[in-house]
């Protein structure tokens, strides 16, 4: 489903990603582990276009994202490719990101109804069984500071599911949580694996992503040094740098 | 620490403060007798305004450094008679009287007519000319032939003169009130007005020479300038009734004004006037009644300027508001040329002045083509100004408003400009209302402004009133508490609409 192929990108001549492939199949859950500044998020970050890069290509959904120095890529062509990804592709943001001018029940349906055109009787019923999904349904006219972090970020993972999306990206959804809260947004996210969304998690949480990813992708310094199940990764690390980055989560 | 030294010292210190208060304060007071001080030092002081003050006394356009008209001339005789030098008091022609009272200088002398209205205030010497009121049109225009002719016109003149009284009881006449006198000449020949109705000398000087513009009908309300001086200085209007008396005896004056081609027979009534003043006055309308002091009969005119006052800030803010966001916008999000062309917009109406901005509307744009009208100049003059603030505020705002907010709009399929609109500016407006309610009552006690382009606002209004009756204390009290009036439930209603607004302040 996602594909990336040969990416490379530098910030100010530094560089981050020198040529990495991945590829993300259908159904699967991937799970992206490494220290802070290993390029997790900006990976992620990459795959809804939200930040560019040179070289290669990001394919999704069959829609190529080229790199700004790739003879393909096509300014006007962009624009189209990120709104096509867009749409079938969710993103839950660490800091939530909610907007803090509407109440939950409008932050869900402001996508649907103003970018899909669906009726806002139609995007609210979906909306409040979204609610329901994430537990929240009693909150639906409450504002955004209202609620708790992991409240908000409940209803940020609802108002991506709104647009419907075929897979769903998540730039470490519990990393500005207090620990009472990161469980109940773990559970919602589970959930969804278990409905069979193609799903992709930057984390720090290694016992969540053992038990729910079908792929683990350790990175460093923007380079992928192991990639493999659950249990080949964090039962029977091959790399050094591998085994020394586990040591200190499993303390 | 010795606090009786210091107690002491703080004493001293307030004292020697006080006294230089109550000498400074005293300055004007201190010279019970002007004409000895004026001999002892040598020096006489005259105040006078040559801004657009031809032929009176102006600034020599080939020398711009130097003073001319015949006034000038006038008060070197006087001055070389009374065996001194002439020091120069440049001061606002609107309140020279009240500077004159104030002790700024010894003698007034800028085409000052005699008129009842300001006797109680100074003093005058006999007549130094005799002036009329002319009317002038445009070449093309033969409508009007008489003072009779000006009914249902709209006629420009200067404010606070007898010409302007004229005018006003005659009625049924837009008067149109200037502080210059070069600029109702500029609006008659641009058609703004259909006449203008000034002293003849002012006719003659600009109108002449322009043959666009003609002078029609014979001179009306023959009347006299006079020298004023301060009330107490008997003395001194003796000394210079004599000098008068003098230069008219010997030719002098006669050639002074010839020279300036004002001389006419009219003149031969100066001889006349021997006596005192009151005489001067008599057949010249009578207006005592009209300014009594009584704040009644000032608050309807005063309450006309404030609603024209608030008339202009609210359609210029409404064109500040929104020119200002699409200048904002364009700035933040608009392609390389239109980025520098909002950003050249914004810093050059920031870094001018708003009068010059005025000035050139309302007096430059006719040279290409471009009419404005008083009212419309001022809007646009007012709201194009401001709308380079409300920019500023407004880029402030959207900036403030967290990135993440336009990735999360982006990442549900939102195009920039609906994340812009629905997410990234409801947000931003809220921020951006406690300044601009800041700004538009900025805006409010700046509309004052719009005077110089012959708008009769509240300050305008003010002004009139207030050099007319001589009562500045009264009425500007008035006038600031009129402002205060509108401005204050202003901020009110901001504070609280702030308040409603304010995002985490709000009730479950």
């Amino acid at each position: 489903m996602i594909e990336i192929h040969n990416l490379s990108k530098q910030y100010d001549n530094q560089p981050l990603f020198k040529g990495l492939h991945l590829n993300i199949a259908k159904g699967s859950v991937v799970t992206l582990i490494g220290p802070s500044g290993s390029g997790k998020s900006t990976l992620l970050r990459c795959m809804n276009g939200l930040e560019s890069f040179q070289e290669g290509h990001i394919s999704v959904n069959g829609q190529k994202l080229y790199g700004i120095h790739e003879q393909n890529y096509n300014k006007a062509q962009v624009h189209l490719t990120l709104k096509n990804i867009r749409r079938k592709v969710g993103m839950v943001f660490q800091q939530f990101n909610l907007f803090p001018h509407m109440t939950v029940l409008h932050n869900i349906i402001e996508s649907p109804t103003h970018v899909l055109g669906i009726s806002q009787a139609e995007a609210e019923s979906n909306a409040i069984s979204l609610l329901q999904k994430v537990h929240l349904e009693e909150k639906a006219h409450s504002y955004p500071d209202q609620l708790s972090g992991g409240e908000q970020q409940r209803v940020a993972i609802a108002r991506s599911l709104a647009m419907k999306p075929e897979a769903m990206l998540f730039d470490e959804p519990t990393s500005s949580l207090d620990p009472e809260m990161i469980e109940e947004v773990l559970a919602v996210i589970k959930d969804l694996v278990s409905e069979g969304m193609t799903t992709v998690i930057a984390t720090h949480e290694m016992s969540f992503a053992s038990d729910v990813s079908t792929d683990v992708v350790f990175l460093e310094r923007g380079e992928i040094l192991e990639h493999g199940s659950p249990k080949d990764i964090f039962y029977n690390p091959k790399n050094d740098r591998m085994r020394a980055f586990l040591s200190r989560f499993m303390k | 620490m010795n606090y009786k030294l210091l107690f002491t010292r703080s004493i001293l210190l307030l004292q020697i403060c006080l006294s230089v208060l109550y000498f400074s304060t005293t300055n004007s007071f201190a010279h019970q007798n002007t004409l000895e001080k004026v001999k002892s030092t040598g020096v006489l002081i005259w105040g006078f305004d040559a801004e657009g003050g031809a032929p009176y006394v102006f600034h020599d356009p080939k020398h711009p450094s130097k003073l001319v008209g015949f006034e000038v001339e006038l008060v070197a005789a006087i001055a070389r008679e009374l065996g001194v030098k002439v020091q120069h008091f440049q001061n606002a022609w609107d309140s020279i009287l009240l500077s004159l009272q104030r002790g700024d200088f010894d003698i007034a002398l800028n085409g000052i007519e005699i008129t009842p209205d300001k006797e109680p205030s100074v003093l005058f010497t006999r007549p130094y000319y005799v002036y009329a009121e002319q009317i002038v049109v445009r070449a093309s225009d033969n409508r009007i032939n008489r003072p009779e002719d000006l009914r249902g016109k709209k006629v420009g003149t200067l404010y606070n003169t007898v010409a302007k009284r004229m005018l006003e009881e005659m009625g049924e006449i837009t008067v149109n009130i200037y502080s210059g006198q070069v600029e109702p000449f500029k609006d008659l020949s641009l058609s703004r007005i259909d006449a203008v109705f000034v002293d003849l000398p002012i006719a003659s000087y600009y109108a002449k020479p322009n043959p666009q513009l003609r002078l029609v009908g014979k001179p009306a309300g023959e009347g006299y300038y006079g020298i004023a001086v301060r009330k107490e200085d008997t003395a001194l209007a003796e000394e210079l009734n004599k000098i008068i008396e003098k230069l008219l005896r010997t030719g002098e004056l006669q050639k002074i004004y010839s020279r300036w081609g004002l001389w006419n027979t009219a003149q031969e009534k100066l001889f006349l006037h021997e006596e005192p003043l009151q005489k001067y006055t008599e057949n010249l309308p009578s207006v005592s009644e009209k300014v009594s002091p009584s704040v009644t009969k000032f608050l309807p005119t005063l309450l006309k300027g404030a609603l024209v006052t608030v008339g202009i800030s609210i359609l210029s803010m409404m064109l500040a508001v929104g020119l200002g966001l699409i200048l904002a916008i364009t700035r933040l999000y608009g392609n390389t040329w239109l980025q520098r062309i909002s950003t050249a917009y914004i810093e050059i109406y920031r870094g001018t002045p708003l009068l010059i901005q005025l000035y050139i509307l309302y007096y430059g744009l006719p040279n290409i083509g471009i009419t404005l009208s008083a009212f419309a100049a001022a809007i646009l003059g007012l709201g194009m100004n401001y709308a380079a603030y409300e920019a500023e505020i407004y880029r402030a705002g959207i900036q403030s408003i967290p990135k993440g907010q336009t990735e999360a709009a982006l990442s549900l399929g939102m195009s920039k400009r609906l994340a812009l609109k629905r997410i990234i500016l409801p947000q931003a407006l809220r921020i951006t209302i406690p300044p601009m309610t800041n700004d538009f009552i900025a805006l409010f006690k700046d509309s004052s402004l719009v005077s110089v382009i012959a708008m009769v606002e509240l300050t305008k209004s003010y002004s009139i009133l207030a050099s007319a009756s001589m009562n500045f204390f009264k009425l500007g009290i008035i006038t600031a508490l009129l402002y205060f009036g509108m401005s204050y439930p202003l901020s009110l209603y901001a504070r609280k609409l702030e308040k409603k607004l304010r995002l985490y302040d709000r009730n479950p």
